[in-house]
């Protein structure tokens, strides 16, 4: 036992000075002045900001709903499918996440552009053309693009232990597709659905990238807004920690409620 | 009494067009015991997943109470399963698993309370309602999942090796166990083993298989007594097996020597398996004896000894009450209506 803490101890010097001391450094930063002085001036004007919190977390949430609608049930069908065609099939679902962040979302820049390949196309047919870009919709998109590896996998690993045997036990006791989805495989994932939530939700609400690149100058959400404190002409370092740590607080929230409905021994964060 | 499943003519190919089960057909008759005996890979499982529902027969038909099923789904067949490994839910306790199939039924709670209730009386799992099935015991486990499939009253039950996984002494118990709730209940058990003692003592008829082939119907007494050729014989209990030939009716010839028998109806020169069991090799002196050997090894089983007899063209493998000295001369000898004589099955 005594050799096991002493190799934990580079990790704990890392969470130390990479997690617990900047987390610290932005609740200290989010609640004192220039002065150094204590206040809570900064937290309460995050207030003012409240309609771009909520487009954050509306968005976020549309994304990830729609990302589990498309995952789940291709994760399904890929853990049935013959062991060594799943490699080949995962590998074709991580592909996208080998390129360059930011040349996948540009790539949608020039797609959703007013004179872009989508718009062409439905120009061929004399529809259009539409305006796609700079929409809330192009935001979802591109967060749904990235991040739906992130919903696929945590489905995907969860659902192949689910013994084929136990899928054959539910039809054999009377139940129809319907039936063993809900009784039987939408239980069994929990695990899953709930950690391909978080992986897709908590990037999503903090994203800066994809709405300035796809939502245009009017799709502000939390991202663009805490950037603005740091590196925008805005610069205020302690309304942007102080908005920083209201939005901990409410991802924090959010993950205690979802881990209301997992099962005791997978508890999240 | 009427059959309740029937299987007509199945032949089995997997994708890989190699033929699983070839021509199988069998009648199962209502409350009847009828156990698929055979060696690993023989098609067992293939036959039993056929009248579940669970894979489809290449060609042939599946027959329940007369009307064919093919194409019906598991879901809706009469037949419940006890799978190979217990398959039992682990998101569910022990009530849960056992009341699933009447809840998929939307039965009144007061009913299912009822129903599951009984079960684990059945099963001697009072108490145990409230337990995760991962935390149960392999025999509880398997308790389990004979209740979970026993609660919804299927007209036929299929067990497929439900007892493989459990220790011998717990195997015997749970053997004597499911026959008992098979007669009270009055339903049909299709059993799958590949124990030939397991399939003696529990069946009304045995199947016994190789290769995907039906090698003998029967009691098993029957099986026991009349195996219908070689391989039945030394799969049903050990057996000494010899090639030998009939010169003429009620006699036949092997390593050898000529000895009376009550067969008849072979031609002189076909060639002939002689199957006699160890227990009816008889152990004389071996002055003046047609057939002799000499003692290899001696072995203890409990309620007789197994000896090893090299008999030159032949090891003979004998069962005794008495032990002889190992490097002994031995003569041996059969009564006339112990020497089985059964055509070659050709491989
Ligand atoms: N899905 C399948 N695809 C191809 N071959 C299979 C499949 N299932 C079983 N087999 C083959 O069929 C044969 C019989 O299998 P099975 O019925 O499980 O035998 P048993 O239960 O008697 O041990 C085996 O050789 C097995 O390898
Ligand atoms: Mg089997």
């Amino acid at each position: 036992m005594k050799q096991m803490k002493i190799f934990a101890a580079p990790y704990l010097v890392w969470m130390v000075v990479f997690i617990l001391v900047p987390l610290l450094m932005v609740a200290y930063f989010a609640l004192t002045n220039d002065e150094g002085r204590f206040t809570i001036q900064y937290v309460s004007d995050v207030g003012q900001y409240a309609n771009i919190f909520v487009r954050s977390i509306w968005l976020a949430l549309i994304a990830t709903v729609i990302c589990l609608i498309m995952a789940y049930p291709l994760a399904f069908i890929l853990s049935r499918m013959d062991k060594h065609k799943q490699g080949t099939m995962l590998l074709i679902v991580m592909l996208p996440m080998w390129m360059n962040f930011l040349l996948r979302t540009y790539a949608w820049m020039t797609l959703l552009g007013n004179n872009g390949i989508i718009n062409y196309l439905f120009g061929l047919v004399g529809l259009g053309p539409f305006k796609l870009i700079n929409t809330s919709g192009a935001v979802v998109l591109g967060m749904v693009y990235n991040y739906l590896p992130f919903m696929i996998l945590p489905l995907y690993s969860v659902m192949v232990k689910i013994d084929k045997s136990v899928l054959e036990a539910a039809t054999d006791l009377g139940c129809n597709f319907w039936n063993t989805l809900f009784r039987v495989i939408i239980p069994l994932s929990v695990p899953g659905i709930t950690s391909g939530i978080t992986m897709v939700f908590v990037p999503a609400i903090s994203t800066f990238i994809i709405s300035r690149m796809l939502g245009g100058g009017s799709n502000l959400l939390i991202g663009d807004l805490i950037e603005m404190q740091f590196l925008g002409n805005a610069y205020n370092p302690h309304l942007g920690a102080a908005i920083s740590l209201v939005l901990m607080v409410i991802i924090l929230l959010i993950m205690t409620v979802m881990n209301q409905f997992s099962p005791d021994d997978q508890v999240l964060i | 009494m009427e059959n309740v499943v029937s299987l007509k003519d199945i032949v089995v190919e997997f994708e890989d067009g190699e033929r699983i089960l070839k021509s199988i057909s069998l009648d199962i008759k209502d409350k009847e015991f009828v156990t698929f005996l055979g060696p690993s890979g023989c098609g067992k499982t293939t036959t039993l997943r056929i009248i579940g529902g669970f894979i489809e027969p290449t060609s042939g038909d599946v027959l329940f109470e007369g009307k064919k099923i093919n194409g019906v789904p598991p879901h809706k067949r009469n037949v419940n399963t006890v799978f190979q490994r217990y398959a039992l839910f682990p998101h569910l306790n022990v009530y849960e698993n056992i009341a699933f199939g009447l809840r998929v039924k939307k039965l009144p709670e007061k009913e299912i309370l009822r129903r599951v209730g009984e079960m684990l009386e059945l099963v001697n799992l009072k108490g145990f309602e409230k337990r995760t099935v991962n935390r149960l015991s392999g025999g509880q486990q398997q308790r389990v999942a004979i209740a979970r499939a026993l609660v919804n009253q299927p007209k036929v039950l299929l067990l497929d090796e439900p007892l493989g996984a459990l220790d011998l002494k717990l195997r015997k118990e749970m053997q004597t166990e499911l026959r008992k709730i098979q007669q009270a209940m009055e339903l049909t058990f299709v059993y799958v083993t590949h124990d030939q003692e397991e399939a003696l003592t529990m069946s009304d008829r045995i199947v016994v298989m190789n290769g995907g082939v039906i090698q003998q119907i029967g009691s098993p007494t029957d099986i026991y007594n009349e195996p219908v050729n070689a391989f039945v014989a030394d799969f049903i209990g050990e057996s000494n097996i010899v090639n030998g030939h009939m010169p003429k009716d009620c006699v036949v010839e092997f390593t050898g020597r000529q000895f009376e028998c009550v067969d008849k109806g072979f031609s002189p020169n076909e060639t002939v398996d002689v199957v006699i069991r160890p227990e009816d090799v008889k152990v004389i002196s071996a002055e003046g004896a047609k057939l002799t050997g000499i003692v290899e090894s001696v072995v203890f089983k409990g309620v007789h000894y197994e000896m090893i007899v090299d008999g030159v063209d032949h090891k003979w493998i004998i069962h005794s009450t008495k032990a002889e000295p190992v490097g002994a001369m031995i003569g041996m000898t059969f009564d006339p209506f112990d020497i089985h004589i059964m055509k070659k099955t050709e491989e």
